[in-house]
């Protein structure tokens, strides 16, 4: 699997294509994503969406609090697609 | 003959600019079918027909800027035979004042190419149609080399005043001067990022007024009352949790689809929120086409029309909802979605406020408000525990309905959220 950096960069270009004027730069990868990037429902579900179906890793909705933070996030995809 | 004019999109519209037509003279049309691009304060919107028919003509070019109701193209309807068109006073290009709107092809200006030519299918399917090839000689004449040169560079010479040759007629000498015009006056304008960041400025500030005009014309006409309540959706978020475990993400439903169909259903059982106040009378709409405000990043916000709302299952409600979000970013949404709301739902989102109460859009006579879906100590059956509710809250116009029946369309969709099952 990626390397964190590969993902992490990959999960960004993600959420700029799905909310573009989020400002993904300054996003402080500890914070909850949600609240710091302004993202609904949907567009949260769309980046499950896309990771599901660019990595082949499918979250299930139980697991969504062990995804708020970027880095939160990074490593569970690396957890389970190992 | 049918004339198209430029539609409005909220009685907060004043103009709209034909961004690009996807039409020309003699192509076939099918209700429903797109036939231009319309760019607003509200951003791209897509502009559909409502009959089947032949275009005749395009009356404006694309890039012309035209107030609302101004005629923008002709249609024949299908089984109609070709009539003479109809002598229009002034084309609306001489009138909007803007010379400097690009009629020829491949300027380096960020214009769409423009379609609105009579390129040289158009002519073909022009002579197909004798009257009304007539009826454009009437208007202004051209010799066949200016009309050639014009054609060749891509523009509508009929949008030209009278030329300097025998009885006004264009000649090549009017085009070529036309042009040296045009060539000039592009290069006069300000640098192009420039412009279209002045222009962002500009809308961001003119939707705030058309906001601000709706929005306190609604509150001086119509006398509001609210209600408000909390509903359990302990039911609901069961349902669709076991139904979200067997699906992928991109199958999975949010607890919105069922709020949504659940404020549908009620909505028909209530006929009295649903439809216009016009004219000192209410009249009830058939359908429930349901508007969704959504907000949009960049500012302001958009209402944009779920159709038979009342129809749709969880399912097909979430993939209307997905989908309008997607286009309303991209600029896709279409006229008919952008016309048609009969009522209003206003949802603050997973992460916003407790609860809204708010301001009716008029023609309309209610607004549903949808809370925060959050977690609170509960008491049923004499006991505390931890339920997860939504707050949500109606504002009605108090000259069609009493807060007794408000109350009653609000117990509806809490007894149907209760059910999730028989929304499907």
């Amino acid at each position: 699997m990626k390397d964190k950096n590969t993902l992490t960069r990959f999960l960004l270009e993600q959420i700029q294509t799905i909310a573009p004027d989020s400002d993904t730069d300054n996003l402080d990868p500890d914070e909850d994503m949600r609240d710091e990037l302004d993202l609904d429902s949907m567009d949260f579900l769309r980046l499950l969406e896309s990771i599901s179906k660019q990595l082949s890793v499918n979250i299930p909705e139980v697991d969504y609090n062990k995804i708020t933070t970027l880095n939160n996030m990074v490593n569970y995809i690396q957890a389970i697609a190992r | 003959m049918k004339t198209i004019t430029m539609p409005s999109f909220g009685a907060d519209m004043e103009q709209g600019k034909v961004a690009e037509w996807n039409i020309k003279p003699g192509d076939t049309v099918h209700r429903g079918d797109i036939i231009a691009t319309i760019e607003t304060m509200k951003g791209l919107i897509d502009m559909e027909v409502f009959d089947d028919g032949i275009v005749e003509q395009l009356l404006v070019q694309a890039g012309s800027e035209v107030p609302v109701g101004e005629p923008i193209a002709t249609l024949r309807l299908l089984g109609e035979v070709a009539v003479e068109t109809p002598q229009i006073k002034t084309t609306p290009v001489e009138k909007s004042e803007k010379p400097s709107t690009p009629l020829y092809a491949n300027n380096e200006a960020d214009y769409t190419t423009p379609v609105s030519t009579p390129p040289s299918e158009t002519t073909a399917a022009i002579s197909t149609q004798p009257h009304l090839e007539t009826a454009q000689q009437a208007i202004s004449l051209i010799s066949p080399a200016a009309r050639y040169q014009a054609e060749q560079q891509g523009f509508d010479w009929r949008t030209l005043p009278m030329g300097t040759g025998p009885n006004g007629a264009i000649v090549l000498a009017d085009i070529q001067r036309y042009f040296q015009a045009e060539k000039s006056d592009l290069n006069a304008t300000t640098p192009v990022k420039k412009h279209t960041h002045i222009e962002h400025d500009e809308n961001e500030q003119k939707m705030r007024q058309a906001i601000a005009a709706v929005v306190s014309q609604s509150k001086r006409e119509i006398p509001h009352y609210y209600l408000n309540q909390d509903i359990s959706l302990t039911h609901a978020l069961q349902w669709l949790q076991h139904y979200n475990e067997t699906q992928p993400p991109e199958s999975r439903l949010l607890i919105n689809a069922l709020i949504y169909c659940a404020i549908a259903k009620a909505l028909q059982k209530f006929p009295t929120f649903n439809g216009f106040f016009q004219n000192n009378r209410f009249q009830p709409a058939e359908q429930v086409h349901l508007g969704n405000a959504i907000n949009l990043r960049q500012g302001g916000l958009m209402v944009a029309a779920i159709h038979n709302a009342a129809t749709l299952t969880p399912v097909t409600m979430m993939e209307k909802l997905k989908d309008q979000v997607i286009r309303a970013r991209e600029g896709h949404l279409t006229m008919s979605e952008m016309q048609d709301a009969t009522v209003t739902i206003s949802n603050l989102g997973d992460r916003g406020s407790d609860a809204i109460l708010g301001v009716i859009f008029p023609p309309q006579v209610a607004l549903i408000g949808v809370g925060r879906v959050r977690e609170v100590a509960w008491v049923e059956n004499h006991i505390i525990k931890p339920v997860t509710i939504v707050s949500m809250s109606l504002a009605a116009d108090h000259r069609v309905t009493d807060g007794h029946d408000g109350a009653r369309l609000l117990s509806k969709i809490n007894k149907l959220l209760q059910k999730p099952e028989q929304l499907t």
